[in-house]
Formats: structure tokens, C-alpha cells, sequence
């Protein structure tokens, strides 16, 4: 790894400027600040998944020890949901208490609030809630009835003819693939605390953006956007979870209703029902090839599920309109709409599960053309967008394989599969390619100039845990010139004005535009002055609008190779990952310390989407069998080996930062690589995940190459 | 005087005693939360599954979520407010956060409370699934990456800082400067 940045700011490894606290128990969540009078919400969420709320049983719990108020949708307050704001409209669930339909199970319902937790909670168990049931449908698999194609202008991408070039292919591959339901899982529940104070609606919470949640409950609210303010200082991961939802709707509710501070907080198991989901996918992939590995037809096909409310799409066959070229490319999403929550943006929305099928399918091409799976992809790397013709900002996604490869000792691999045995353990390795859009979007931030000497940049933005708060503090020390130590960095407050949230690996590289700016306009005005700074400092604030709209249109993406190698024992089917490396070109490298962090973070969520990850709905109740971390398995530490992950050169030549995101890259192409060593030990393809025991064993009696 | 539903208890928490009037359904995790103001214990999951909750009663690993304020009278709770010596860091703590043993940090005070029951679980000999020689002469194993894995999980974080908590943890147990915990862990249940 090399970066090119002075040392003591960009690009050398620093410890985060919250670490401290966040090792010491100071460092304080979103439902961890003290009140006077705080009083505590407990959410009910429907037990049927589909019909109407008939009755409340509120009488029998207003008079229960403690409880002040019982909400639904008889006697909420009335919001405005028809709007559409920073990242679209809201979720179909932020409508709390407005009707009493019920679209699935675990929709809120009513929210008791009362003057301890185990008030509230006494109170929202005993609440009696009566329905008018209905007929629901949850069941989602290829090739149900039902499905559409979405009026979204990216649902369909296509060139040449699809079928001739299949058709005159001398090797063919044509594979289903299925991911199943995956829940975010940040460790820290959603929680919320509202008050008024002063004429202002104020909001501690846990969130991704402070101003975008700050701007929905402003428009729920029928509010002047100046008079709600929400603060988020310290967030317990989000990967796309953490936007508006019901727990900040629910404890505004209460506190305007009841003129006191009120908490919200969610349990584990209403996380899992309110709180967004990555839909299951089932995938077709068609790929057509000249003798010398030249794809000439690449299809992509991908399946997921929507709610009744909102179409949600999946993005599946993203991935291949980055990574490969071919005469015909065909790619497109289909939706079908169930009685389901909506699903949401979960780590690497799209690539994720795209990648899987994607290269998995390259693997397959591999062995039929009985070429090196490396080799298949360089023959293929386009020139310029397979799509779009524009050029990429970037690509160096074979300088990845090359230093990966190197590293893990491909070279010499014997193609063939189920050869390695030690002990009981078959031994295989695969590899995959990883590609994940470097986005910006416009950000404000300021920068002050302290009397003391000190510098004070205020932004927006979000740390989920990415080390965003550090990263920050080298950008603005690198801009200004100064020492770290110098530089304050305020996040997490919606007072700090508009900024782009923690999400789609936009976050680092649209802030460090803002501030970046900031600095450069503020050391202008520096240079000006006489040198005195005034008591309240001299500040220069920037609006990355403009900056955004010069930058040229490219194709801009990090890009990356994966290397997994996997020890399988086909007598119990339990499948160990045993190393993994990851390689990625992903721009210039802020701080080599969390980057490495954030990057082995994806990689394991790789494997556990590999391995462990599957949420199962019944199809009797329409609910998540098992809503907690008993029955949704996520990696634990004895499941993760060592997992390397490294950078190379990746310069951007037009670009004002050079910043690519990282936080989602990681993942893409993990489990494609880790199942494709699983066919290489094993011998047997695996197109459904995860890799659960049973399916080992299945494959073992269906037989080798099925 | 109480009501019926409700007990006054002294809890001895990092060294300290509070005296305070619970409901008797109030676990430890929210007396320690709610009630004395140590929102250093995490809520994760709220039903033992995750351990951020995880604190040391009598030295040993415990998850407070699932334990009754009123069940802890009596009893020498450790927290992660206790950890530290003053501005003094404790080895683990300064190794998680040197190796960047963490990113969102809210599983890490219940990771570091772990690790300091590991060591001391460790330390008096007591075997892991990990371990090969099981025989209580065979003394302590190694404390290999594998026995530290095995150790430590039942600390979920979903960030997935779970290499630099391995690497985290056996840097810590080789700092000769490690201070003991204060309680020697008790036998092992059976």
C-alpha cells in the first residue's frame, strides 16, 4: 500500500478522535442522555399480517400503574406523509397511527406511553388489540405469479440482441440464484427521544443523516424546518437501517401530545419488524462466450419482493452494468408486491446479492471455457461504461487481482475441484470481483478560525462507526495546514446545516468535498485579514452544489478483488472459512487504521451472508420465525478467521479529493468468492444462500456437479 | 416504604455503593441505565443473546439484561465506567482502541468486560471449546487466536471488528503491566 499524502495527516493511521470515550463507557447513545420528566414509549405492533385494526382495548390500560397515554389510529395526531424529500419519499411506516389498515405483521399499531419502561411495557402487553382478519400472501420464489416490472427508469438496461448472441455462443452458462431475507442488525436498537423546549421540537436519535430526519419530521409535522432540530451524536451502526422510522415519530407524538420529554426505544424483536429489511432475491443469469472467454451475451434477471405500500427495488443487476461488456447485455428487475414490510438499502444495496449470482456465474464460465477465473475477467474488462460509453474515473480493478493474487498465492492453483483433503476437511479456494458506486452529492459545512488558534469545522454528517469523525478532522488539517490537534469536528446536528447522509459509500467523499471547500475559502479569507481573529472567530461556510455539478459525467466506481479459501466437511456440512484477502482500488485512502476496519467489516459481512445469514417468514403467519439473534445468525467472532483486506494506487484524476466511499465494497463479491471455493472444494455448485449444513449434505447425496 | 412491587437494594457497583428503590422487575442493565446513569453497559438485544450488556459480577462474565437489579445485592458489579484506573487506561481498553478493536462502539464496552473475563478465566485454567487438552493438570492452554475466537463469542458486533478484537485481546494478555480484575473468577459451573 502506498499513499502519496503528507504523513501526519491524510493517509497515515490514526486512532479515532472518539476512541476514548468509546472504550471508557463515556461515549453517550442515543438513548442514553438524562431527563427531567422523561417519560417512556412502548410500541405495539399488529399480531396479523394482513386486514384491519377493529378495536383498542385502551380503557382497560389507561388506568394500569403509570401510563399516561395509549396512541393509534383512532385518536393520533394527523401527519402529512405525501412528500418526497432528501432520499425520496418516506417509508410507507413513518405513517403512524394515520389508518387502520394493517399491510403485514409487526405494523405499529399503537404506542403506550407511561413514567417508567416497565410501566410501559406492562401496559403495551396487556393492551388488547382486535382485528378483521384477512388472507395474506408471503410467500416469494421464482416464478410466482404476480410480479411487474417497476416504472423506475433504471429497471431495465439493455443492448443488442440477447438471444442471437446466446444462440451463437459456443459456451453457455444459464443459472438461478437465490439470497434469502437479510436484517441490518445494528447492534444499537433504534431509539429516540423528543421534547419541545423553547418553541423547538428537539430529537436526540440515532440516525445516518441529522438533517434528513430533521426535514422528514418537519414535513410529518406540518413544521418550519428552522424549528426542528435533531441530534445524533454517537450511532451503534446503521448500514442503511437508520432513517426515518417509527420510534422518532412515535416519541414526537407523545411529546406534543403529552408536553414532556418522551423516549422511544425499540426492542431487538421490533427492530427486525419496523425497521427496514434487504428483501430475498432470486436471480437468473445468462452468459454466452466465445471459445477465448469473449462474453458475448451477458443477462441478468433479478427478483425481489415489495411490499403492498411502496415499491422497493433491489438493485441487483446493477453489478454487471459496471463490470462486464458483451454484444447483447441485457439486464432488468422484476418486483412482486406481498404482505411484507418495505424492504430498505442494506449494506451494498443491489451489488450485494447481484454480485453473488453475477460471480458466481463468471466461476461457472471458468470451468466450462477451462480458463483461469481471473484470466475470464481480464479478457472481458471493458474500456469504457459496457452501457453508458462514458469513461471510468478510475478502473483498476486487474491491478486488484494482480496484488491479489499475488498475495494469496493464486498462481499454480489447480483448477480442479474436490482434490485437497486434510482430515475430514475438503479444501477449496475461489475468488470474485467487487465494483461499487463512488457517488457525491451536495453538502454544506463550515469552518471557523478560533482566537485560540484552533479551527472548528461543523457538518451534518454522520459517524455510523465508518471513522467518519476522524476522517474529517485529516481532510480539514490537510486543507488548513495544521496539526490535527488543531482541528474540532463537530457532526451530528442538523443546526450545522443540509449535508448528504451516511449511506450509499457517499458519505466521506461528499463531506470532505464540503469541507475541503470550506477550508480553502476560509484560509482565503485568512489571508486577507490582519490576523487578529475576533472572539466569535472568523467562519467561511460552503455549499458543494456547484462544485458538483462541473465535475465531468463518468463512470466512477471503486473496484476490488476478493480471495476466500474454505475448509468443508461433507459428513456434517459444516462449512469454515479459513483466510480471506480482499484487495481494492477505492481512491485515495484517508486513514489507513479504519479503512482497514470498515473494509475487513464488509468482508465479514460477506461470509456471514455466506454462511449464516436467512431470515425464515412463515407462511401461516406471515412473520419472521425467530426475530432476534437466536434465529437470525450473524457472524460471531469463532466464525471469522483471518480476514486481510489492502489497498492500491487508485489515483482520480479530475476529482477535487480523490475520496471514494468504502463502506459497502467490502461485501460485494465476499460471498461469491467464499461459495465459489466452496464448488472448488467440494465439487458441487451452490446457488442458494447461505451455505447452510443441510445443503451441503443434500448436494453430497444428489452427487458431485449437480 | 416501598410499595409491594417495588425493593430498596444497595448495589455495589465499581467499588461503590448506591442505595435506590427498584421495581422488582427492573433488571440490572436498566438499574445500571435508567437509574444510577452508567449507560457505559449497552442494550442490544435486551435477552442475552448479544452481550453488550456484558458486566462482572464477582469477577465473573454476566449479561446484566438478564439479571434482576434486586439479584445483584450483595454482590461486586464491575461495569466499564470501573475498568479504567482513573485517567489510566486499562491495557484491553488501550489495546482495542491503538488496534482499532471496534468501529461504532457500542458493543465495545461489553467486548472489553468480556476480555477481562477471558483473561481471568484463562488464567485460572479453565478449558474452552477451542482447547485440546482438557485435563484439568494440563493447566492453561495457549491462548492461541483460536481460544481467544471461541472466548469471545458470545460478544456479537455487527460492525465486524472481530480481527482487531482478537488481535486486541492477545495484546493485552501479554502486557506484563495487566493489572488482576480484583476477583478471582469461582469454579467453573458445571
Amino acid at each position: 500500500m502506498t499513499t502519496t499524502a503528507k504523513p501526519r495527516t491524510v493517509g497515515a493511521a490514526r486512532t479515532r478522535v472518539e476512541g476514548r470515550e468509546k472504550v471508557t463507557g463515556a461515549a453517550r447513545y442515543a438513548s442514553e442522555q438524562p431527563f427531567e420528566e422523561l417519560a417512556h414509549g412502548w410500541l405495539v405492533l399488529s399480531t396479523v399480517a394482513r386486514g384491519r385494526v377493529r378495536a383498542v382495548g385502551e380503557e382497560a390500560v389507561r388506568t394500569l400503574p403509570g401510563v399516561l397515554t395509549v396512541l393509534h389510529s383512532g385518536n393520533a395526531p394527523r401527519l402529512t406523509t405525501d412528500f418526497v424529500s432528501l432520499l425520496g419519499p418516506p417509508d410507507p411506516v413513518v405513517a403512524l397511527f394515520q389508518h387502520d389498515r394493517v399491510p403485514h405483521l409487526g405494523w405499529p399499531v399503537a404506542l403506550v406511553v407511561a413514567e417508567t419502561p416497565e410501566q410501559a411495557r406492562e401496559a403495551a402487553e396487556a393492551l388488547v388489540v382486535e382485528y378483521d382478519e384477512e388472507p395474506h400472501d408471503v410467500a416469494f420464489r421464482a416464478g410466482r405469479p404476480g410480479t411487474y416490472t417497476p416504472e423506475d427508469g433504471s429497471a431495465v438496461a439493455a443492448k443488442g440482441d440477447l438471444e442471437a448472441e446466446l444462440a451463437s455462443s459456443s459456451v453457455l452458462v444459464d443459472a438461478s440464484y437465490t439470497t434469502p431475507e437479510q436484517h441490518h442488525s445494528a447492534m444499537e436498537p433504534h431509539a429516540a427521544t423528543a421534547r419541545w423546549a423553547e418553541g423547538r421540537l428537539e430529537v436526540l436519535d440515532t440516525n445516518q443523516g441529522t438533517g434528513w430526519v430533521a426535514g422528514d419530521l418537519a414535513q410529518l409535522f406540518s413544521l418550519d424546518a428552522s424549528s426542528v432540530r435533531v441530534r445524533s451524536e454517537h450511532i451503534g451502526g446503521a448500514f442503511g437501517s437508520k432513517g426515518v422510522r417509527p420510534h422518532q415519530v412515535g416519541a414526537v407524538m407523545a411529546a406534543t401530545v403529552l408536553h414532556r420529554p418522551v423516549r422511544l426505544a425499540l426492542t431487538r424483536r421490533q427492530v427486525f419488524a419496523v425497521t427496514g429489511y434487504r428483501s430475498p432475491t432470486a436471480q437468473r443469469v445468462r452468459l454466452g462466450a466465445d471459445p477465448d472467454g469473449r462474453l458475448r451475451a451477458f443477462g441478468h434477471e433479478a427478483l425481489n419482493l415489495t411490499s403492498t405500500l411502496r415499491p422497493f427495488v433491489e438493485t441487483s443487476a446493477v453489478f454487471g452494468r459496471v463490470m462486464y461488456d458483451a454484444r447483447a447485455h441485457h439486464t432488468a428487475h422484476r418486483l412482486v408486491g406481498l404482505d411484507m414490510p418495505t424492504p430498505t438499502w442494506m449494506r451494498a444495496p443491489g451489488e450485494a446479492p447481484g454480485s453473488f449470482a453475477v460471480e458466481s456465474a463468471l466461476d461457472e464460465l471458468a470451468e466450462r471455457l477451462d480458463m483461469d477465473p481471473i484470466a475470464l475477467r481480464a479478457r472481458n474488462e471493458p474500456e469504457t461504461g459496457p452501457l453508458s460509453g462514458l469513461p471510468f474515473s478510475s478502473r483498476n480493478l486487474l491491478g486488484c487481482f494482480e496484488e491479489g493474487a499475488r498475495r494469496f498465492g493464486w498462481a499454480g492453483r489447480d483448477p480442479r475441484p474436490r482434490l485437497r483433503r486434510e482430515g475430514r476437511w475438503l479444501l477449496g479456494t475461489g475468488t470474485a470481483a467487487a465494483t461499487y458506486p463512488s457517488g457525491a452529492a451536495p453538502s454544506t459545512a463550515s469552518v471557523t478560525a478560533e482566537p485560540d488558534g484552533g479551527f472548528t469545522v461543523r457538518i451534518s454528517a454522520a459517524d455510523v462507526g465508518t471513522g467518519a469523525r476522524t476522517a474529517l478532522t485529516l481532510v480539514a488539517a490537510e486543507a488548513l495546514d495544521v496539526d490535527p490537534e488543531r482541528v474540532t469536528v463537530r457532526i451530528g446536528d442538523s443546526d450545522f446545516g443540509q449535508a448528504w447522509v451516511a449511506g450509499g459509500s457517499m458519505g466521506t467523499r461528499s463531506w470532505s468535498l464540503a469541507v475541503v471547500s470550506a477550508a480553502e475559502e476560509l484560509r482565503g479569507r485568512l489571508a486577507l485579514s490582519d490576523g487578529d481573529i475576533p472572539p466569535e472567530g472568523i467562519t467561511a461556510r460552503t455549499d458543494t452544489a456547484g462544485l458538483l455539478a462541473e465535475l465531468a459525467k463518468k463512470e466512477r466506481h471503486s473496484f476490488g478483488a476478493q480471495f476466500a479459501e474454505v475448509a468443508v466437511d461433507v459428513t456434517t456440512g459444516e462449512v469454515r472459512v479459513r483466510r480471506m484477502l480482499g484487495v481494492f482500488a477505492a481512491g485515495r485512502i484517508i486513514n489507513p487504521l479504519t479503512a482497514r476496519s470498515q473494509l475487513v467489516g464488509g468482508m465479514i459481512w460477506g461470509l456471514s451472508m455466506a454462511l449464516h445469514e436467512e431470515a425464515v417468514r412463515d407462511a401461516a403467519s406471515g412473520g419472521q420465525v425467530g426475530a432476534d439473534f437466536a434465529g437470525y445468525h450473524i457472524a460471531a467472532n469463532a466464525d471469522v478467521p483471518v480476514i486481510e483486506a489492502d489497498w492500491i494506487d487508485d489515483p482520480v484524476p479530475d476529482d477535487p479529493v480523490g475520496v471514494k466511499g468504502i463502506g459497502e465494497i467490502g461485501i460485494v463479491g465476499a460471498a461469491a468468492a467464499i461459495s465459489n471455493a466452496v464448488w472448488h472444494a467440494t465439487g458441487v455448485r451452490h446457488r442458494d444462500l447461505p451455505l447452510r449444513p443441510d445443503r451441503i449434505l443434500q448436494a453430497e447425496e444428489t452427487g458431485p456437479g449437480a | 416504604m416501598a410499595p409491594a412491587t417495588a425493593s430498596a437494594i444497595t448495589l455495589k457497583i465499581n467499588g461503590e455503593h448506591h442505595t435506590l428503590t427498584v421495581d422488582n422487575r427492573t433488571t440490572l442493565l436498566d438499574a445500571l441505565r435508567e437509574r444510577l446513569g452508567l449507560t457505559g453497559s449497552k442494550k442490544g438485544c435486551d435477552q442475552g443473546q448479544c452481550g453488550a450488556c456484558t458486566v462482572l459480577v464477582d469477577g465473573r462474565r454476566t449479561v446484566a439484561c438478564l439479571q434482576l437489579a434486586v439479584a445483584a445485592e450483595g454482590r461486586a458489579v464491575t461495569t466499564i465506567e470501573g475498568v479504567a484506573d482513573g485517567e489510566q487506561l486499562h491495557p484491553v481498553q488501550q489495546a482495542f482502541l491503538d488496534l482499532d478493536g471496534y468501529q461504532c462502539g457500542y458493543c465495545t464496552p461489553g467486548q472489553i468486560c468480556s476480555a477481562l473475563g477471558v483473561l481471568d478465566e484463562h488464567a485460572a485454567g479453565w478449558p474452552s471449546a477451542a482447547t485440546g487438552d482438557v485435563r484439568p493438570e494440563a493447566g492453561p492452554p495457549p491462548l492461541t487466536p483460536e481460544e481467544i475466537r471461541e472466548r469471545m463469542s458470545g460478544n456479537l458486533c455487527r460492525c465486524g471488528a472481530y480481527v482487531s478484537i482478537v488481535q486486541a485481546v492477545s495484546q493485552a494478555a501479554a502486557d506484563p503491566a495487566r493489572p488482576a480484575t480484583g476477583t478471582d473468577p469461582k469454579e467453573p459451573a458445571a
